[in-house]
């Protein structure tokens, strides 16, 4: 598929270093001129100093950049960037969808953006509204009692459904020691767990790529305090027996916590309340299209049974006659709840929810229920694509992501890193790889509903030639990839062993 | 649906292609009674017309602090952001990119948080920086975390200078663990004696500065006394700005500092998505939480940037990792880095002048009113101010008048009635004299 002969270095050959609209860009810490500055401030008053004596006596080491000097350098930066807004992103499990741009435009709303958390509750009634209406969405989709809305990430809810879990198993008289992880979660789940001082026990998957619920069964017992089950899996496919899975989990005195990272594929079609579960965070980046913006804000709303909605940490918004209260302490919060704590700063990540209440509303529930449908079925069309020539170690249906393990490179001398690589030349962002860990060299694909068939086409053409060349003997062309981004591969191993981890004069 | 580009006829081929008669047959798997009993009382689709009028219904319910003389601060301050910044954390290949896990594919990213770390080691006088936390009050927490790992010792004490959402987000992350936390009562005037405290089973004592009641203290003989009983000094700051004007915390000897990031660079937005910055000493760099970007090199030789010594993370460790997280604030971590490059070593020291003569105007003014007393004697710019009756009242008369007059300190710390008559107020650049003017006359007012 190459024809073009590609040199073994991608050095350009230019005086600069540059290559066209590539353009190399040095640290902002080796721009500038002192005394310059990209703002300019009004003068302070002439008042006396109280700063008591601890005023700062040397500089800071900033670099001084006008204003154009400033936008250039990010601008340019910004240009050595894969996104979702230029290209396909089948990144497994992550569910990089679309952004919608309504979402930025309403968050920047006057009147919400720039509320201060520590305002009078009289004033911000308003803010208030959003977070309470973005709560009834959560609870009304998944079917559930309630829901603790400050987390900030999906590790972050997590940590909120296992503390609810604990405080739980804590006001029954006997807090217990063992939280159990399916080997195929992710690696927040038993991260998590630790946090919550459980010890972590692995469950086994069958041949099938689900939970062993005979080996689940047999693990069971009064020291359990719950199990961590993501559903649809990290394998791609739904947990079948999720109620059985339920009842057991329920009958041994434990409480059955399902990570949310892949609510996406079941959005609008399946109230969680009706597969047994007590707690699940949803991310809002990923299932309600909130920007993944380079590694977070994020934001993991956790909602909650009966059972454990009492536990919820504060702050929450509560309505009352004709308006809400925010309530922010536990005497405040009335007996009939037992609040384990606070998990964060203010109020919770509220430009995330504004977003995602656009995207519901902009959504719908027919919107909502289309997107999961197309979501499976876009990952069902690569699967049905690619099946053939790669291998996909558990049989379909997938739901939102399609899985497929190496061994179509068996013997090519082709790994599933230096397959990617080769990917990242033909413009696409590589899928995750090596995860989930219970099949060999992992490539997980997840096309999320925002992409077309075009696209898909594309792509799958792509991997089928790929695959061919491997088998065709061209390992050495797969061991250069990529040749054609801002940086080669990039010394991992240099970079551990020796850390630079700051710029120094 | 305009999100979403599948035709019906892609359906119908795509369906085709995979041997299926319907998408509902795509979802065999979950249980047939779940997916037929899922009924939504929600509403169908709407257009961007219907969604913008909702949410400027909801924000006319609020008053906008750009729409009155605001004086908030307790943990979060509002400042100018250049509009520069905004549009460049709008570019899509910054907003709509994933944590950069192919780093030949995210250079802009990798550079731009390296950029970040450094600035953050600057600011704070330390010597390593990760690539960002959720906020102030989750790295406290972190920071607690990480000296028990540390010190191997179970026991963190929390100065009375904390912020008390710092304080309960630490106390909540410990509850479960087998580290204790002994939290001390508020202490507006500087009079908890902490060296006291200092033992050999203590694992960290958190201290903020300015303290969450603005009061600003030299924590050095602290960290000195921690060290000689092996602890570690974790000091919080919670108004990046201070750092511009304040002798910053590792030249205090602070082996762990904390910064709430938030009024840098992004809007307040309710008090979220922020963005928690964490530095410490390199000899403890095996042992910090979240995400580090490094400098390498790539195949030709070229200077490039990677996520590095990752086998702390979750995603290898599991269980043993030094922290569950995963998602940071990267985008509100480029949003501070871009408004901390605009500033420049002037500009910051500028702003940070700014803000404190201002704060001191403000205290000049409403030590006029009658009955109101300035307790705080040092600040940068937010001090306690005493009233003659409770701040929540006269905070609410004061809104009522188009004014957001500060927090009550009764706000945070409700069971302590000794407070209620205490308000915190805070100034930056954003307020001209006409606000001063206009706070202190409706002050004396209300105080009548």
């Amino acid at each position: 598929m190459n024809d073009l002969p590609i040199p073994a270095s991608a050095a350009p050959g230019t005086v600069t270093g540059n290559r066209g609209l590539t353009v190399e860009e040095p640290l902002i810490f080796e721009q500038g001129s002192a005394g310059n500055s990209g703002v300019d401030l009004p003068e302070p008053f002439d008042v006396p100093s109280r700063l008591g004596g601890l005023a700062r006596k040397g500089p800071i080491g900033l670099p001084g950049l006008s204003e154009p000097q400033v936008v250039r350098h990010y601008t340019r930066l910004s240009q050595k960037n894969y996104s979702i807004d230029a290209g396909f992103y089948p990144l497994g499990s992550c569910t990089m969808k679309y952004n919608p741009r309504l979402n930025e435009k309403v968050a920047r709303t006057p009147g919400l953006g720039d509320l201060h958390p520590m305002q009078p509750v009289s004033t911000v009634q308003g803010a208030l509204a959003v977070v309470h209406a973005l709560a009834g969405w959560l609870t009304e989709l998944t079917g559930m009692a309630g829901v603790a809305m400050s987390p900030a990430a999906g590790a972050h809810g997590e940590l909120c459904g296992v503390m609810a879990i604990r405080a739980a198993q804590e006001a029954k008289g006997d807090a217990r020691k063992v939280i159990l992880v399916p080997e195929s979660a992710h690696g927040t789940n038993p991260a998590t767990a630790a946090l919550c001082g459980y010890a972590v026990v692995g469950i086994p998957a069958d041949a099938e790529g689900r939970v062993d619920i005979a080996a689940l069964a047999a693990r069971l017992g009064p020291d359990v305090a719950g199990l961590m089950l993501t559903n649809p899996n990290t394998c791609g496919l739904f947990e079948r027996e999720v109620r059985e899975i339920a009842d057991l989990v329920h009958r041994a005195g434990a409480f059955f916590y399902m990570d949310g990272a892949n609510f996406n594929a079941i959005v609008g079609r399946v109230k969680i309340a009706d597969l047994g579960v007590d707690a699940m965070h949803i991310n809002l980046h990923k299932t309600f299209s909130t920007p993944h913006g380079g590694g977070g804000p994020g934001a993991g709303p956790t909602v909650l049974s009966e059972a454990l909605a009492k536990f919820a940490p504060l702050p929450f918004v509560r309505k009352t006659g004709d308006g809400y209260e925010l309530v922010e302490t536990a005497a405040e919060a009335g007996p009939e709840r037992s609040p384990f704590g606070r998990m964060k700063g203010f109020h919770g990540q509220f430009g995330v929810m504004i977003r995602a209440l656009a995207y519901a509303m902009a959504l719908g529930k027919d919107g909502l229920r289309q997107a999961s449908g197309d979501a499976v079925l876009n990952a069902n069309y690569l699967l049905a694509r690619l099946k053939d020539t790669l291998t996909a170690p558990f049989p379909g249906p997938c739901m939102h992501e399609a899985l497929f393990d190496d061994g179509f490179l068996k013997d090519t001398g082709v790994t599933t890193l230096d397959f990617a690589k080769a990917l990242i030349d033909e413009g696409f962002h590589p899928m995750t790889m090596y995860f989930p860990l219970v099949v060999h060299g992992a490539l997980l694909m997840e096309p999320t509903e925002t992409e077309s068939k075009q696209t898909l086409d594309l792509f799958a053409d792509t991997v089928l030639a790929l695959a061919a060349k491997a088998k065709a003997g061209e390992a050495e062309f797969f061991h250069a990839a990529p040749r054609l981004t801002p940086r080669r591969r990039l010394d991992e191993t240099l970079a551990a062993r020796k850390p630079v981890l700051r710029w120094v004069p | 649906m305009r999100y979403l580009p599948l035709s019906a006829d892609d359906r119908a081929e795509m369906l085709r292609a995979i041997g299926a008669p319907s998408v509902e047959d795509l979802f065999v798997d979950v249980p047939e009674a779940v997916r037929a009993g899922a009924v939504f009382d929600l509403p169908d689709h709407q257009g961007e017309i219907a969604i913008e009028r909702a949410f400027t219904a909801h924000a006319m319910k609020n008053l906008s602090p750009g729409c009155a003389p605001s004086f908030l601060g307790a943990g979060a301050y509002r400042h100018h952001g250049p509009a520069a910044v905004d549009a460049l954390v709008q570019r899509g290949e910054f907003l709509t990119s994933y944590t950069p896990y192919q780093p030949e594919i995210s250079q802009g990213t990798l550079q731009a948080l390296f950029e970040f770390q450094t600035q953050v080691c600057m600011l704070t006088g330390m010597e390593v920086a990760n690539a960002s936390m959720y906020d102030g009050a989750t790295a406290c927490a972190e920071a607690a975390l990480m000296a028990a790992r540390v010190t191997r010792r179970k026991s963190v004490l929390v100065s009375g200078s904390v912020h008390p959402h710092y304080a309960e987000v630490t106390e909540t992350q410990l509850r479960f663990t087998d580290v204790a936390c002994e939290r001390l009562a508020p202490d507006p005037v500087g009079v908890e004696d902490l060296i006291g405290r200092v033992g050999p089973d203590l694992a960290c004592v958190i201290v903020q500065t300015p303290s969450v009641f603005g009061r600003l203290s030299d924590y050095s003989a602290l960290a000195a006394a921690c060290h000689a009983a092996g602890a570690l000094l974790v000091v919080a700051v919670a108004e990046p700005v201070s750092l511009g004007a304040l002798m910053p915390p590792g030249e205090m000897g602070a082996d762990i500092v904390v910064v709430d990031g938030s009024s840098l660079g992004m809007p307040l937005s309710f008090g979220g998505p922020g963005v928690g910055l964490f530095a410490t000493r390199e000899k403890y760099l095996r042992n910090m939480p979240g995400r580090l970007v490094g400098q390498t090199v790539d195949v030709d030789g070229r200077r490039g940037w990677v996520l590095t010594l990752s086998t702390r993370e979750q995603h290898i460790r599991r269980e043993k990792a030094t922290s569950n997280i995963c998602t940071n604030s990267g985008l509100c971590a480029l949003a501070f880095s871009i408004h901390v490059a605009m500033l420049g070593e002037a500009g910051f020291a500028k702003l940070a002048a700014v803000n404190h003569a201002t704060a001191v105007k403000l205290a000049q003014g409403v030590a006029t009113v009658p009955g109101v007393k300035v307790t705080t004697p040092a600040f940068f710019n937010e001090f306690a101010a005493m009233l003659p009756k409770p701040a929540a009242e006269v905070v609410e008369a004061l809104a009522a008048r188009g004014i957001l007059g500060g927090v009550p300190a009764a706000r945070l710390f409700p069971s302590y009635p000794e407070l209620d008559n205490l308000l915190l107020l805070a100034a930056t650049e954003t307020n001209t004299e006409q606000d001063i003017d206009a706070l202190v006359a409706a002050l004396a007012e209300v105080l009548r």
